[in-house]
């Protein structure tokens, strides 16, 4: 039973994770510096949000199978839970995706930053998580795995570009890693959910992913010619989010807290 | 494989991608599945991209097109593992793709790595069939597809990337 629930707040970290950054990616859509830009970065936010999706209706699958400890929560009111409902009715406590994707857009070199740093932890964690024993999330992360490769070659070379760029592109990136950079610790401190599954073979342990992530960042750095940066900032995972990820969820749960159940 | 369940997959080579419509699931090679007892029917697919917005119409159009040839009920599952690849589409579906102006794609997985910058693919010109032309964009109008130009006949063009 305690397995269960760790493994339904582990799939919906991992959904959180990708519906987060997948929304943030999209608020992009017709605002991008040049159109083919704009194309790849809702690409990315249509992958990731797919993405969401499959770990949502697992999510669903696993709450449905077991009555809820408190009878009051939301997602008991004796309708089934749906990936629509995850993503629509939880409020902020309840979401548990890691600060960084929670962050505001700010210019395009924030957002290719962010994005990079994220595209190599998923990148390290799907390339793990599918030799997982979880059979269901093993075959997420082998499908989102390809995706997430394209992700991460974009990126980098967005972060290249940039950093090793003109020298107001260049005081751009030093300031997105300035103020990202903090966020980046807490993907690899595991939440009491991964610390349990991890010992079962159910989770990605986090912390060998850690070296070969900095190892990544500092490569990539090393072209872009920037300084990296300490993380420090946690929470996310616990329910604990800047004051960004209210603001981000009174506008993409809007439409079903108005009108609910509402279809077109 | 008796009667009924050839009946079925070529009733499936008329269910085509909304977003590709000259391609048939088929030919994009995401049936990989079909279980038939009596008049009830299981078809198993496997999506392209997780993100594909096209899979809900795909699915519906197969439970449609099943339901009217009186077969019912039919149920349309989706199945991840394996990762569908390009390798799956048949040779047919790459030469219709061609004809329509969509460079299919290479047989290798040239692309499916992390190396930056790396050297464009030799995608040839759907139109004019030369090798000189360069990529824009590596996403296109949709995931599975990415933005080229020809250098010689100087056409952009969508190359169905290799997956």
């Amino acid at each position: 039973m305690q397995t269960r629930q760790a493994l339904i707040d582990y799939t919906l970290h991992l959904a959180d994770n990708a519906l987060i950054l997948g929304h943030r990616n999209s608020e992009w859509t017709g605002h991008g510096p040049i159109l083919e830009q704009d194309i790849a970065l809702s690409n990315i936010a249509l992958d990731l949000i797919g993405q969401a999706r499959l770990f949502y209706q697992y999510a669903a699958l696993l709450i449905n199978k077991t009555p809820a400890a408190d009878p009051t929560s939301p997602l008991n009111h004796g309708t089934a839970v749906t990936e629509d409902s995850l993503a629509y009715l939880r409020d902020a406590w309840d979401f548990k995706n890691c600060l960084l994707c929670e962050q505001t857009n700010g210019d395009w070199g924030k957002t290719v930053l962010r994005q990079f740093y994220f595209s190599a932890y998923q990148f390290y964690l799907y390339g793990e998580m599918q030799k997982g024993k979880d059979a269901t999330l093993a075959a997420i992360a082998e499908k989102a795995l390809k995706e997430v490769t394209y992700h991460l070659r974009w990126s980098s070379e967005w972060v290249i570009r940039l950093g090793d760029g003109t020298a107001e592109s260049h005081a751009r990136m030093e300031k997105a890693v300035g103020e990202l950079s903090r966020l980046t610790a807490e993907l690899f401190l595991p939440a009491q959910y991964e610390r349990s599954l991890a010992e079962a073979g159910l989770a990605v342990d986090l912390l060998p992913l850690r070296s070969r992530w900095e190892q990544r960042v500092r490569e990539v750095f090393e072209m872009a010619t920037l300084s990296g940066g300490a993380g420090m900032l946690t929470g996310g995972k616990e329910g604990r989010h800047t004051e960004h990820l209210g603001y981000l969820l009174a506008e993409m749960q809007f439409l079903q807290r108005a009108y609910p159940g509402c279809e077109w | 494989m008796n009667a009924t369940t050839d009946k079925i997959w070529s009733l499936l080579e008329e269910v085509t991608d909304p977003e590709v419509p000259v391609l048939s699931v088929i030919d994009l090679g995401i049936v990989r599945d079909v279980k038939v007892v009596d008049k009830a029917v299981e078809v198993v697919i496997t999506p392209t991209y997780s993100g594909c917005p096209a899979m809900d119409v795909i699915a519906m159009t197969i439970r449609m097109t099943l339901l009217q040839e009186g077969y019912g009920p039919v149920k349309v599952s989706t199945v991840l593992s394996p990762a569908w690849t390009t390798e799956w589409m048949t040779e047919r579906g790459k030469e219709k793709l061609r004809a329509f102006g969509i460079a299919p794609p290479t047989p290798l997985q040239q692309v499916c790595h992390t190396q930056l910058f790396h050297r464009d693919e030799a995608i040839a010109c759907p139109r004019c069939g030369s090798y000189h032309t360069r990529m824009i964009s590596e996403f296109g109008s949709t995931a599975c597809k990415a933005l080229y130009r020809c250098e010689d006949c100087r056409e952009p063009f969508d190359y169905f990337k290799c997956h």
